[in-house]
């Protein structure tokens, strides 16, 4: 099993949500979160006082998928939530070792 | 203190009526449509404070301040109210000496339903109590402005103790300067208005012009601010952290609001329903509209980009700048006005500030003093019938009396030299007393998590 790990733009968090439901992933957890990367920030004025905004707010997504749906889920959320621009966010693959499912305590990938 | 309005069609009907001089003709009444339009008009100046102050300055602190900020101006206004009935409205406008009034009316005494204040036209006059309510909500607004040059560090009780004192010995000596005077029935011939001019306010006897409270409100408020602001030190980690206004949305709801309420404070100012207060209404409009577009205009050629907070920031600027001179000045002039307020303030708080260095938190001098200074000395300026004011009218003359600008110029900088020397210094001394008496600014850490939580227990968004 994996953990994939997804920074995107926050308005390609739907379709994100919805290219992996097509795909048969069955749930997803979003936190808003903010950083930076090669887009780094932008400036703000007010009433002349310049202020330099370094994080920027970003949509993470965490997924656990079986290792035969990896690919897949990969390839669908670099296929929607590109833009070609920079600021576009990065997907991290992680081993997963357990998974359980609190109501009926199964684990292992019958959780996912 | 506008003094132009003709008198023409009382004199008719005295003249058909057989009465020959203008005294008799003068017999006191109170003018229904007036006192409707200044009750109205208190209304508004009202709104400007609570919420359109509280708001305009709430939103451009962060967060964790709003309450502060929105507590700061709405006992501010309430506290202002009681002592304005216990001894302000006496000590600003009864007959005394040229820099305070008397206690002759201290809790409103002897003041009834019946009770009239004189307005800007001969016989003319409103209830007494509408007078003292309008008068009420400038007194309320003042020391309010002042909170923004030191807002997000000071001690609710402090800010409360320094208003009571400056209230009493800035405020009110100022209002009684500028507006004290015996009202136009006492101007019958030359010699009499001689004896009434000897009772008027100190910079009401050199001349100076300030229609609705350029030097009284604006300069006043604004130097208090700059005292305080030099005084009280910066705010921990400005110019290092990342210290933006919380809800530019939020300052827009107050700047409009003031914009509006301002049509109160300006056009009340005339204390009639007339002409002239149409006048005053164009005016007042155009110069804001004017300064909107000039802050703008230089922001976006200067730094690229035009912004919402320079909008409002703009628009309360030249509003500030037309106050004194919305009575005397024409459209055009208050277009003119307008233009350099909304530059020469954007240049006040995006460079002169930084150049000095002090942390005036939401520009209450940048934007009110400096604009304050403009209008007043503007005003000399617009007002000139030369360039299509109205000129200032001889009440014993009945007639609009002749103009020179330098004259003029020099009495209007009588008022903001005083307005500066005067306010300053009080402030300076009333500062140092609430700060030996019980401190100014909150701890560090308080100021770190805020005031909101640490001086009022609450939190502005429990979302």
């Amino acid at each position: 099993m994996k953990l994939i790990t997804a920074v995107v733009k926050p308005f390609k968090l739907d379709d994100v949500r919805e290219a992996l439901s097509e795909i048969g992933v069955s749930g997803v957890t979003v936190t808003e979160v903010k950083g930076f990367g090669r887009q780094k920030g932008h400036t703000e004025l007010y009433r002349g006082a310049e202020y330099v905004v370094d994080f920027l707010p970003k949509a993470k997504v965490e997924v656990a998928v079986p290792d035969g749906l990896l690919e897949q889920a990969v390839e669908a959320i670099v296929k929607v939530a590109n833009t070609g621009k920079i600021g576009d966010g990065k997907i991290f693959v992680t081993d997963l070792e357990q998974v359980v499912r609190i109501r009926t305590g199964e684990s292992g990938e019958e959780a996912l | 203190m506008k003094r132009l309005l003709s008198i023409s069609v009382l004199l008719a009907i005295a003249a058909y009526a057989g009465v020959c001089s203008a005294e008799e003709v003068a017999a006191p009444t109170v003018n229904k449509g007036d006192t409707a339009w200044v009750i109205v008009a208190t209304l508004l100046v009202a709104l400007m404070v609570i919420p359109g102050l509280a708001l305009f300055y709430g939103g451009m602190v962060r967060a964790k301040n709003m309450l502060s900020v929105l507590m700061q101006v709405f006992v501010i206004f309430s506290l202002m109210a009681i002592l304005w009935a216990l001894y302000g409205y006496s000590v600003a406008f009864t007959e005394g000496g040229a820099f305070f009034g008397g206690f002759s009316k201290a809790f409103l005494k002897g003041v009834t339903p019946e009770s009239m204040a004189a307005t800007f036209s001969k016989g003319v006059y409103i209830p007494e109590y509408i007078y003292i309510a309008f008068q009420l909500t400038f007194a309320a607004i003042t020391p309010a402005l002042i909170v923004g040059a030191f807002a997000e560090r000071v001690k609710f009780s402090a800010v409360l103790l320094f208003t009571i004192i400056w209230f009493s010995f800035a405020y009110l000596p100022m209002a009684h300067m500028v507006w004290y005077w015996a009202g136009p029935d006492a101007y019958t011939d030359a010699a009499a208005g001689e004896k009434a001019a000897a009772t008027a306010g100190f910079l009401f006897q050199k001349g100076a012009l300030d229609f609705a409270g350029g030097t009284v409100v604006h300069i006043n408020a604004g130097i208090a601010g700059l005292v305080g602001c030099l005084l009280i030190g910066k705010r921990i980690g400005y110019k290092k952290e990342f210290i933006a206004p919380h809800s530019v949305t939020m300052n827009m709801i107050g700047a409009s609001l003031l914009w509006i309420g301002w049509f109160g404070f300006n056009v009340g100012s005339n204390l009639e329903a007339n002409g002239l207060a149409a006048l005053v209404f164009v005016n007042t409009l155009l110069a804001a509209a004017a300064a909107t577009l000039a802050w703008v205009g230089a922001e976006w050629v200067i730094r690229g980009k035009p912004s919402m907070l320079g909008a409002t920031s703009g628009a309360i600027a030249g509003l500030v700048a037309i106050t004194p001179a919305c009575g005397w000045a024409g459209p055009m002039g208050s277009i003119m006005l307008g233009l350099v307020a909304g530059a020469v303030c954007f240049w006040a708080v995006t460079s002169l500030k930084h150049v000095l260095g002090y942390d005036d938190s939401l520009d209450a001098f940048g934007v009110h003093g400096i604009g304050g200074i403009i209008g007043a000395l503007g005003t000399a300026v617009v007002a000139n019938p030369a360039l299509g004011g109205t000129g200032v009218w001889d009440y014993v003359a009945n007639a609009v009396a002749e103009y020179d600008t330098f004259t003029q110029f020099c009495s209007q900088a009588w008022g903001v030299g005083i307005a500066l020397i005067w306010s300053g210094g009080v402030s300076f001394v009333a500062f140092k007393i609430v700060d030996l008496a019980i401190g100014l600014r909150v701890s560090e850490a308080d100021e770190r998590q805020g005031l909101d939580v640490t001086e009022h227990g609450e939190t502005a968004y429990n979302l």
